[in-house]
């Protein structure tokens, strides 16, 4: 009996092939700071993770996932900056001890909302609590007036614009447009050099298995079956006796949480926030991360999101201006060619084939990385 | 104690319904009743209110005014899934089941527990689900397309899952929007088996155009136009009624 596993045979390997690739493969062969460029993608990857859950499974489109990111990051970056900013670092400052941004807008002592970040322990409760119930409050407010599909996208579109207005108004809070910048410790520990920035990744890495241990386990569970039962025959479900909206928030909400997550390693791993990774664009290019990946594939959405990363950055040292149109050819392509992007490429034209080699070697013996809802969790009977 | 007569409890009663899209009323002070383990068929032309009068029971139109009062509860002020927690269970007109998903999984899911997002998340295909689905998928004809993608179904066979996977729900009241419509004949006899098989232990409410199949099922049947009845009782007095001749079967 092989139902509701937590993970089958084909996808333990799919996992194991991309851990060895980001734990051995990827620190072997590349230099720090090329490995560093990982390792932002790899917070995006937390984005598209969620969105597979959000989007590919539950089928809400969120165009406002930077809104999430940014909360993770922002919620990371005010504990960093409150310990890059002791008196002993700001003693050339009219008033010592408060971040630098806030002394040049003349703002005299920390804003009360400010304190609580001074503890580790209540960022990291916040990177994870603040997205968290914010998703959970725009949720409930649009699920249950069941406000969906389009209307659901602009809506958070709308989000993401109106949040980059606000950090970048409210400067004397938050740093405005330029962000929150010179980060420098955690806890004591310099974030900055290369060690460092090798120990972070491991550390990312780490936890973006746990994201995608966590997504795999929603997937196999009767959530996951529900999540696309509703993408389809959302009236059917309901008049099975689900309540629709909390099933679509609960999607929602893992999105964001991951993309909180992703924020914060961001923080961490670049050493910078701003504004510039809130708003619709970035959103928007999180979207295309997964829709190349494969919006119904879990190991397709890291993929996906090194792919066009690394796109992103040879082709914009070379071209600038031509990245804009490239990526959204990309996603024209994605979108009218290969639906269910990378992922799918590799189930109708690479899998069969690997599949035929093996099986003319040795019969009966399965392979590869790509998950697919139909064709698995079927009941073995 | 006793005064008078004791009126038999209705498992089903709706009382001056009244639902009205922009002044027009779809369904206009509508009153019936149904009783405990009673077959009633809802027929009548196009526009009468049929669908109508489903989507007010189950939830998914609210009425204007009136009452639907199901063992005692009020329906009208309660959710959708509070009215199905209740006992209802609806069928839609065309076949509403999950395509991206296996036969099983479908009938899994119409499985009464776990209807909270936690219970989803912890839920367990245990013995009982499992015989539950197995014993369902039998009397469907489905038995051994349980793992078979449901998209890959015949269009009868969709109709079928969407009975089933009422039946999982086991509901006290179940309401079917014409179940055999698009089937070939054979299907339709399947059908009529199938659906004489599981109306014991609960009431049926069925919209159906199909004359033969609605004389092989009804014990009661109503006939709704523009929004109201215009008869009600046995197929023979209804199939008699000469207001019924002239607005609906004459045709």
């Amino acid at each position: 009996m092989t139902d509701n596993r937590f993970t089958n045979r084909s996808e333990l390997i799919g996992i194991l092939v991309l851990a060895v690739f980001l734990v051995v493969i990827l620190p072997l062969c590349l230099d720090v700071f090329r490995l560093n460029l990982v390792a932002k993608y790899l917070t995006y990857a937390f984005v598209a993770l969620g969105l597979v859950i959000c989007w590919g499974y539950g089928g809400i489109l969120s165009l406002g996932q930077g809104v999430f990111f940014g909360l993770g990051g922002y919620c990371m970056a005010m504990f960093l900056k409150l310990e890059a900013s002791s008196v002993e670092n700001t003693k050339i400052q009219s008033t010592p001890g408060i971040p630098d941004f806030m002394d040049w807008n003349q703002i005299t002592s920390l804003p009360l909302f400010w304190q609580p970040f001074h503890s580790l322990t209540f960022t990291i409760a916040a990177v994870i609590l603040v997205p968290g119930l914010f998703a959970l409050v725009i949720g409930a407010a649009m699920f249950k007036r069941r406000v969906g599909g389009t209307y659901f996208a602009i809506i958070t579109q709308a989000v993401a614009a109106i949040l980059t207005i606000l950090i970048v108004g409210q400067q004397g809070y938050t740093g405005g447009i330029n962000g929150m910048t010179d980060l420098r410790t955690l806890k004591g520990w310099d974030i900055r050099p290369d060690h460092a920035k090798v120990v972070l990744y491991f550390f990312e890495v780490g936890l973006l298995f746990i994201c995608i241990l966590i997504a795999q386990f929603i997937r196999h569970s009767k959530l996951g079956r529900i999540l696309v039962a509703m993408r389809d025959q959302e009236d059917r479900v309901r008049f099975s006796g689900y309540s629709v909206a909390n099933f679509k928030i609960f999607a929602f909400c893992v999105g964001a949480i991951f993309a909180a997550i992703g924020g914060a390693m961001f923080a961490l791993q670049v050493g910078f926030m701003s504004p510039s990774f809130v708003g619709i664009v970035p959103s928007i290019e999180m979207v295309i991360y997964t829709a190349v990946g494969g919006r119904l594939s879990i190991l397709g959405a890291v993929y996906g999101t090194m792919l066009v990363n690394f796109a992103k950055t040879s082709l914009s040292e070379s071209f600038p201006e031509l990245w804009l149109f490239g990526l959204g050819g990309l996603f024209i392509a994605v979108v009218l060619a290969f639906p269910n992007g990378l992922a799918g490429i590799w189930q109708d034209h690479v899998q069969p084939r690997i599949d035929r080699l093996i099986s003319s070697r040795k019969p009966k013996s399965e392979s590869g990385w790509t998950d697919n809802s139909v064709a698995d969790g079927a009941p073995a009977e | 104690m006793l005064i008078g007569h004791q009126p038999k409890p209705f498992l089903l009663a709706v009382e001056g319904l009244t639902v009205s899209f922009d002044g027009f009323k779809a369904v206009n002070d509508l009153s019936f009743y149904v009783e405990e383990n009673e077959i009633r068929v809802i027929i009548g032309p196009n526009g009468a209110g049929k669908t109508t009068v489903l989507d007010l029971i189950c939830g998914k139109t609210k009425a204007t005014s009136g009452s639907i009062a199901f063992r005692g509860k009020e329906l009208t002020k309660l959710k959708e899934n509070q009215i199905v927690k209740a006992g209802v269970g609806r069928k839609f007109q065309t076949p509403s089941i999950y395509d991206d998903l296996t036969v099983f999984e479908n009938l899994e899911i119409s499985f009464p527990r776990g209807r909270t997002v936690f219970g989803a998340l912890t839920f367990t295909r245990d013995a009982v689900v499992r015989d539950r689905v197995h014993e369902v998928a039998e009397m469907i004809f489905l038995k051994d397309r349980l793992d078979m993608s449901a998209a890959l179904l015949s269009h009868g066979q969709k109709q079928w899952l969407e009975i089933g996977m009422l039946l999982i729900q086991d509901p006290d009241l179940l309401m079917l929007d014409e179940p055999v419509a698009g089937m070939s004949v054979s299907e339709r006899a399947k059908t009529a088996e199938l659906l004489n098989r599981i109306i014991k232990d609960r009431s049926v409410l069925v919209i159906e155009h199909d004359m033969k199949f609605v004389e092989d099922i009804a014990h009661k049947v109503t006939v709704l136009h523009q929004g109201q009845i215009l008869s009600e009782g046995t197929m023979e007095k209804v199939k008699n009624d000469p207001k019924v001749i002239e607005v609906y079967l004459g045709h």
